[in-house]
């Protein structure tokens, strides 16, 4: 007779009261909201579905979903090929590796108002180094608080900026850890560089790049303190993302049940997307 | 398929190097001919994949030239010497298919898909991995994967050397002898050049026909492997071959004779003259009985290793091991050590300085 000894539940019991309240507590309280509505005083009135019904068929909604959408492809676009592309460049060995690695993690020390607003003021077109050199010195009409495709750019640059450093550093982790073994058989074998890349580097750094890419996913469709800091969602609502919108009837209007049902709304979109992207980028190494 | 000549052949891996010991590899003059199936064996770090990887064009030597058929190809990368060479650790191509690994190396080649069919059929055939062409071979064990990578190696038809670096250590030792089998089958079948690096040497003298012995950036000797085991140019041969290695012994020359312990011991022949330095005796465990005459000892150690028993015994603070078949003395006891003259030689700073004994008449 095998005795079960229950005596390991104990050992969960500090994890759980942690995870619960800093994650589930607070969830469930959106959740509360979510079904109820207030007008303060503590005074709730059970609304059951309604918010989510109106937050669903919401064309405000559906517009600041859609630049999300939009802002989330765009860098990820950008900062994957050109993450791989640099971590490619860089050098292997010697001197300039921890330079490089160095010079690669900087941007991503910096907090993240401190990068929208350094962008801010590096983008304004009057006293902006770069504003001013675009306008004036290109010729070019840019201001990011007028034309809504300037204060696109400037959000997308920023955040490419910010975080490729991080594709980097990811990629180039992938790409060292392939023995020489296989570049040498590969040179016997006649294959030309793109083959090289395709067959050998590629494979290689999936892994890393699905976390990669999952990790740029999330964080960026999540955003909300640079562009909050550079543009403030504007001109007009151009970059209202997401988590700005959200903020925006949480706390400006304090319509505190449709904003936790679209908290609710934003985090099962996220989860849905991270889920079927990991599912997809996994399911051959399970055979 | 072509005969390979190292002519003069040094290599640093210094910017700048001084004297001899800045070389991983000191003055090599090697021929191997067209066919034959060559080990180059050696301990770790003496230079050997250094040698391989100068041959395949992977490391451009610092002097010296390398000719396949009497053609320099000192100056050409890898893919243009048409060699191919399998590594210690499989190289595979995760995302392909087994076929479109075996058929790689004549896709890049620009070959047409008729030929690329009917070469990779070939050889999935020779290696016994037919049924598995359709599969992705990342999901292979480590034994099929060193299978393919020797595939891709063997794919081509034209290739003038295949070199293997040290490729069994990945895999399991019950699957070891059943690829090293595999091998030798195949160098029978495809008559390619083929050299083998390891520092097993019985990788080394099971797979080839000829054995470059190496140590430290030097080739000690060439030879087949039963030359290497009866007569050893060097002592680092003879230590390095044979489980336990030969014996090597202090001794001193005298009127024409070797003495060790003061004792005279028979040699298979007369000593060079003018022999002098650091005089060893050599004789292998093998060729050392036990008998009521010959050199005192005391045995030390007796290990029973199956076959046979290896004994461990003390001439003075000299040690000497010997090999019996019968029954061994046991620990502790007296003995007398009798070398057979003619395996018994004469060693001068490590080289040998006697001469072969005449050819014994078998009975």
């Amino acid at each position: 007779m095998k005795t079960e000894n229950q005596k390991a539940w104990f050992f969960v019991l500090p994890v759980l009261i942690l995870v619960a309240f800093n994650a589930l507590i607070p969830m469930m309280t959106v959740v509360n909201y979510s079904v109820q509505e207030t007008f303060g005083n503590n005074l709730f009135f059970w609304e059951g579905l309604t918010w989510f019904e109106q937050i669903l068929r919401s064309e405000r909604f559906h517009a600041a979903l859609g630049r999300q959408f939009l802002f989330t492809f765009l860098i990820l676009i950008i900062e994957v090929p050109l993450g791989i592309a640099i971590a490619l460049s860089m050098p292997r060995k010697g001197f300039w590796v921890p330079v490089c690695l160095v010079l690669m993690a900087l941007p991503m020390l910096i907090p993240w108002n401190v990068v929208g607003a350094m962008w801010n003021i590096f983008a304004l077109p009057d006293i902006g180094l770069l504003g001013y050199f675009i306008n004036h010195v290109l010729g070019i009409s840019y201001d990011m608080t007028q034309n809504p495709f300037a204060a696109w750019v400037t959000i997308i640059t920023m955040d490419v900026w910010h975080w490729t450093s991080l594709v980097v550093l990811l990629a180039y982790a992938g790409l060292v850890s392939i023995p020489d073994a296989y570049y040498q058989a590969a040179k016997i074998d006649g294959a030309s560089n793109w083959s090289v890349f395709r067959y050998i580097q590629l494979p290689k750094m999936k892994n890393v790049l699905t976390i990669a890419i999952l990790l740029r996913f999330m964080d960026s469709f999540n955003i909300y303190t640079e562009p909050f800091v550079l543009t403030g969602g504007g001109p007009g609502n151009s970059t209202t993302l997401l988590s700005i919108d959200l903020v925006k009837i949480a706390l400006g209007q304090f319509d505190l049940g449709p904003a936790a049902a679209m908290s609710l709304i934003y985090f099962a979109i996220t989860l849905l997307v991270s889920w079927v992207f990991y599912t997809v980028m996994t399911k051959d190494d399970l055979n | 398929m072509a005969k390979i000549t190292l002519k003069n052949l040094r290599h640093s891996y210094m910017p700048d190097p001084q004297g001899p010991e800045d070389y991983a590899l000191k003055h090599l003059d090697i021929d191997w001919e067209d066919g034959g199936a060559y080990a180059l064996l050696g301990p770790s770090g003496c230079g050997k994949s250094t040698l391989l990887n100068i041959i395949s064009g992977l490391l451009m030597p610092s002097d010296g030239q390398i000719l396949f058929d009497d053609q320099d190809v000192t100056p050409l990368p890898p893919d243009q010497r048409n060699i191919a060479q399998v590594f210690q650790f499989p190289v595979i191509y995760d995302t392909m298919t087994v076929y479109d690994n075996l058929a790689f190396p004549l896709r890049n080649r620009g070959r047409d898909e008729a030929t690329v069919r009917e070469r990779v059929l070939a050889i999935a055939e020779m290696l016994e991995v037919t049924d598995m062409l359709d599969r992705r071979a990342a999901g292979l064990s480590p034994d099929n994967k060193q299978k393919i990578s020797m595939g891709r190696g063997l794919v081509r038809n034209d290739v003038n050397v295949v070199m293997f670096d040290e490729p069994l250590t990945v895999i399991d030792p019950h699957l070891k002898w059943k690829l090293r089998s595999k091998l030798k089958e195949l160098h029978q079948r495809v008559k390619a050049t083929m050299i083998y690096v390891t520092h097993d040497q019985t990788e080394a003298l099971t797979f080839a026909d000829q054995v470059v012995v190496m140590e430290d950036g030097e080739v000690v000797q060439i030879g087949t492997p039963v030359e290497l085991f009866e007569r050893p140019a060097h002592t680092f041969v003879g230590h390095f071959i044979g489980s336990p290695g030969m014996n090597v012994i202090p001794a001193e020359l005298r009127d024409g004779g070797a003495f060790f312990q003061g004792q005279n011991v028979p040699l298979e022949g007369a000593v060079k003259p003018g022999t002098d330095g650091r005089i060893e005796i050599g004789v292998r465990p093998e060729f050392v009985a036990v008998g009521d005459t010959g050199i005192e000892a005391r045995v030390n150690r007796v290990a029973d290793v199956g076959r046979h028993n290896v004994v461990e015994a003390m001439v003075g603070d000299q040690k000497v091991s010997a090999i019996l078949n019968g029954p061994a003395p046991a620990q502790g006891d007296k003995v007398h050590l009798q070398f057979q003259q003619s395996q018994t030689r004469v060693y001068s700073d490590g080289w040998i300085a006697t001469d072969p004994a005449p050819q014994e008449v078998s009975a």
